[in-house]
């Protein structure tokens, strides 16, 4: 027989002034392979029709489903019920603004800070359509992939201590995502412009090294690895002039980038 | 109401709504995408597999060029498609790609030297060329000549999706997400923007714009097993259809995909067979070559899930709680190709059927995936009945795909198509003032505010069993093979439907702001009369073509249905009104045999002027 859980979910409606933040508890059926995709679904459909969660592909890629599940942040789509014990609790992510219950509005929060950091190709040439493609060795494009895996759920900005401190804090999405512009040779950036982009304590300065994010990315993207490149990069940067080039091409050894 | 004006609204943020948004950007137009959810959540990052381009640069694609590419479209279509269409697309689908390079996307790249393939499950050594070494490479899909499906690992969608939406960061373009657009504007000539609803707060919004774009994806979700993302309802294509004026193209034309996952529907990527993945019965046997000796796993789409289901029903499917099904084998392509290559399908099996698929088989069985029918627009774009309305992608049958799409060529449509059309859209701007029209606006406004009016003090229907109950006549009677008598009987419930439809109210009741239900609730009629375009289409077409199997008809009837249904929906009606048009202006490549899935033709007589030679010749 299949177990009864108890999911307790935060519930409140900031654009009701009657409404006060609480848990409210949902008995549910458990049955084989269900998610808690599934398990929301099903009280939606079935007991309280105003539950607000937000669930796209429901197969782990889209990122849309991040909330902190039994005080953890991670996606509820591909976790499994028979993971969890029987009583489950789920809050919405912190960090970004709610819009209700267990929604939160990633989507301004990822749209600005892209746009901080110039999350794009910066290139002076122009696209020639007759052209052959610019020709670039496999391992490179398999490491740029790895790097551009991220979906953006927020699992990671919602895990991270200063992010939590300090709401300017870029969080290690957009650190990762500037390290995948930093090896890419299609991007024309020099380790200077980087440097002014996220060389402060908004950007890799910021960071504790607590490493909650990666403990929590759904998509075990590296990004301590990518946290250490772009710091040791910037702080290179930051003594420019004061320590001989030599010296720092080999602090800088080893450390990715194009450079 | 707040009211915002543009040259060019985009309903759908997605590759197609994307590549068309920074067409017009670049041209110096102002644009505004709406979207469900975040752009980069929308449908497309879940396009595991690849983008279809003749570039041969890889030494499975020597050779390759257009002429090949279109030869394996206008096959796979079963003769369809547009031919002028599918000519543009194939000759266009190479510069796409490099363009999409250009700008970001990490393709993988042809790596010289001895390597180890799989066909068919064997093994088998080739050399890539140490001159194209980097070049973009290609991978195998099925009903192509040559490898053609260039890639980024598994994450294609995902990756060309992103570095589009970072083009759209570039160009300052505005977006606004969690946004559900929900009634056409126009004046019975010309398009002139939406009424959304914010599905932050819910309230109504107005978006006046000189051109509009439809690109919102296919309607996967009025089917139950669906690999369609939750938001996949057909919202664009609804929007057009209720106009009374847009017809839709070949709504029967529904895509099944071979390999969707038991229970959860999930899709695992064409890819698994591409490499060398093999399809097994309750027997562990590989049945596929017995049906197709040539292609085996690799013939189309349409073909492979007919045959799945035919070899089901002999009683060799796996019983399971959840019905019966086949197994994927990828075992053999072992460990680092599954965790690299195909690392998607090793997380999808791991994380969500507790699969583990270097060791185990994956089940899976024929789920719903792709619409080739939708919003009918001519070449450029431009939809029938509205001037400054165009489609483009899985919401548009523009149409190269006619009645079974390759794996690989619909990835690759969104952004050829989103290239061309927004071309021809920004032509539309540059040439064209339009006036707005502030009775229109107060009249589609006062429309919505009526529906969600009467859902508040609705009758006792609940939109969500309305949906369910949709899904199931799907499944029953309009699925991957059809009669007569089964879909009369779809047609008749679905009409039963719509008309409980008009008595839904909220149960939830009234909430402050926003709250899914009224979402939902708006929705269900709509993607009702969806199904019924697709129910009453496929009960109309008395032939089989591609994905559309008549079992009381199984030859392809070139004499009499070489055509394509356009759907239009007067007000007031209980079914579509059904016309026919040409499928094609001239063909290229006159009606023949596919070479896979067997099945009989009846000829037709094509008029000579009708023949085309490629141009120059």
């Amino acid at each position: 027989m299949g177990r009864k859980l108890h999911i307790d979910i935060f519930r409140h409606n900031p654009l009701d002034p009657d409404s006060t933040p609480r848990m409210q508890t949902f008995v549910v059926e458990e049955y084989t392979s269900m998610t808690l995709f599934l398990a929301l679904t099903h009280i939606r459909e079935n007991l309280d029709p105003t539950v607000q969660f937000d669930f796209c592909c429901r197969a782990g890629i889209c990122g849309s489903c991040g909330m902190v599940i039994n005080g953890r942040p991670g996606l509820a789509c591909h976790t499994r019920t028979a993971d969890l014990p029987e009583h489950i609790t789920l809050h919405p992510l912190p960090v970004f603004q709610l819009i209700g219950d267990l929604s939160v509005d990633t989507g301004t929060w990822f749209r600005n800070v892209g746009a901080k950091i110039e999350s794009w190709v910066h290139t002076s040439k122009p696209f020639e359509a007759q052209a052959q493609e610019e020709r670039m060795s496999n391992e490179l494009a398999n490491n740029i992939f790895e790097l551009d895996r991220c979906v953006e759920c927020g699992c990671c900005v919602a895990a991270c201590g200063t992010a939590l401190m300090r709401n300017d804090f870029i969080g290690a999405t957009s650190i990762n995502r500037l390290a995948r512009f930093y090896i890419d040779p299609r991007d024309e950036r020099a380790p200077r412009d980087y440097y002014e982009l996220v060389g402060d304590d908004n950007g890799v300065f910021g960071c504790m090294g607590l490493l909650a994010c990666e403990d929590v990315c759904p998509k075990k993207i590296p990004l301590q690895d990518q946290l250490g490149i772009m710091r040791r990069m910037a702080s290179l940067e930051s003594v420019r002039g004061f320590i001989p080039q030599n010296l720092r091409d080999k602090f800088s050894c080893g450390c990715g980038g194009k450079h | 109401m707040r009211i915002f004006q543009t040259d060019l609204l985009c309903i759908g943020a997605g590759l197609a709504g994307e590549r068309v948004a920074v067409e017009a950007a670049q041209a110096g137009f102002e644009v505004i995408c709406l979207s469900l959810v975040p752009p980069r959540r929308s449908h497309s990052s879940a396009a595991q597999g690849g983008m279809q381009a003749a570039l041969g640069n890889s030494i499975m694609g020597q050779g390759d060029c257009p002429d090949i590419h279109f030869n394996d479209t206008v096959k796979g279509s079963d003769w369809g498609c547009d031919q002028e269409v599918a000519r543009m697309f194939a000759d266009t689908a190479p510069i796409a790609m490099r363009e999409m390079a250009y700008l970001g996307v990490p393709w993988n790249r042809v790596v010289p030297g001895e390597h180890t393939y799989f066909k068919g499950g064997n093994p088998f050594q080739a050399v890539e060329k140490a001159e194209n070494e980097g070049l973009i490479h290609s991978r195998a899909f099925g009903g192509t000549a040559k490898w053609r499906t260039c890639y980024t690992s598994d994450g294609t969608g995902h990756s060309v999706l992103f570095t589009l939406d970072n083009r759209l960061l570039q160009l300052g373009v505005t977006v606004h997400d969690r946004t559900q657009a929900e009634i056409l504007i126009h004046d019975g000539v010309s398009c002139q923007g939406c009424i959304a609803r914010c599905l932050r707060t819910g309230e109504l919004v107005a978006y006046l714009a000189k051109s509009t774009l439809i690109a919102t994806g296919g309607y996967g979700r009025i089917y139950k097993a669906t690999t369609n993302a939750v938001i996949c309802d057909g919202g664009g294509q609804i929007a057009a259809l209720e106009t009374g004026l847009v017809p839709m193209g070949n709504m029967e034309a529904v895509q099944f995909h071979p390999t969707g996952t038991v229970p959860t529907d999930i899709l695992v990527t064409e890819g698994c067979r591409g490499d060398g993945g093999t399809l097994l019965d309750v027997n562990e046997y590989r049945f596929m070559p017995d049906y197709e000796p040539e292609k085996a796993e690799l013939a189309s789409r349409d073909v492979v899930s007919r045959r799945m289901t035919e070899h089901m029903r002999k009683g060799l499917g796996v019983k399971s709680p959840y019905g019966d099904h086949l197994w994927l084998d990828i075992r053999h392509l072992g460990e680092k190709h599954i965790t690299t290559n195909l690392r998607e399908v090793y997380e999808i099996a791991t994380n969500f059927l507790g699969v583990n698929p270097i060791q185990q088989l994956i089940p899976v069985r024929p789920t719903q995936h792709y619409s080739m029918g939708g919003v009918r627009t001519n070449k450029d774009g431009a939809t029938y009945g509205l001037k400054g309305l165009y489609a483009a992608g899985e919401a548009a049958c523009w149409d190269m795909h006619g009645f079974n799409r390759l794996g690989g060529n619909s990835l690759s449509e969104t952004i050829v198509a989103g290239r061309i059309v927004g071309h021809k859209i920004v032509e539309f701007l540059q040439g064209n003032q339009v006036s707005f029209s502030t009775g229109a606006m107060n009249d589609a406004a006062a429309q919505v505010r009526t529906r969600i009016n009467a859902l508040m003090h609705g009758g006792r229907e609940d939109c969500t069993a309305l949906r369910n109950a949709m899904q199931d006549v799907m499944m029953e009677h309009v699925g991957i093979f059809r009669n007569g008598k089964d879909l009369q009987m779809g047609v008749d419930k679905l009409q039963t439907l719509l008309e409980r439809s008009k008595n839904i109210s909220l149960h939830g009741g009234s909430v402050k702001g926003f709250t899914p239900e009224l979402s939902l609730a708006l929705r269900v009629p709509g993607m009702i009369k969806l199904a019924l375009c697709t129910a009453y289409g496929a009960l109309m077409r008395t032939e089989s073509r591609g994905a559309h199997a008549r079992e009381d008809y199984p030859e392809r009837n070139d004499r009499d249905w070489l055509n394509r249904t356009l759907a239009l929906w007067k007000e007031g009606d209980s079914l579509p009104t059904l016309s026919y048009e040409n499928t094609t202006p001239w063909f290229e490549i006159p009606p023949g045999e596919r070479g896979y899935g067997g099945g009989k033709i009846i000829v037709a007589d094509i008029p000579p002027t009708m023949i085309k030679t490629k141009e120059g010749e």
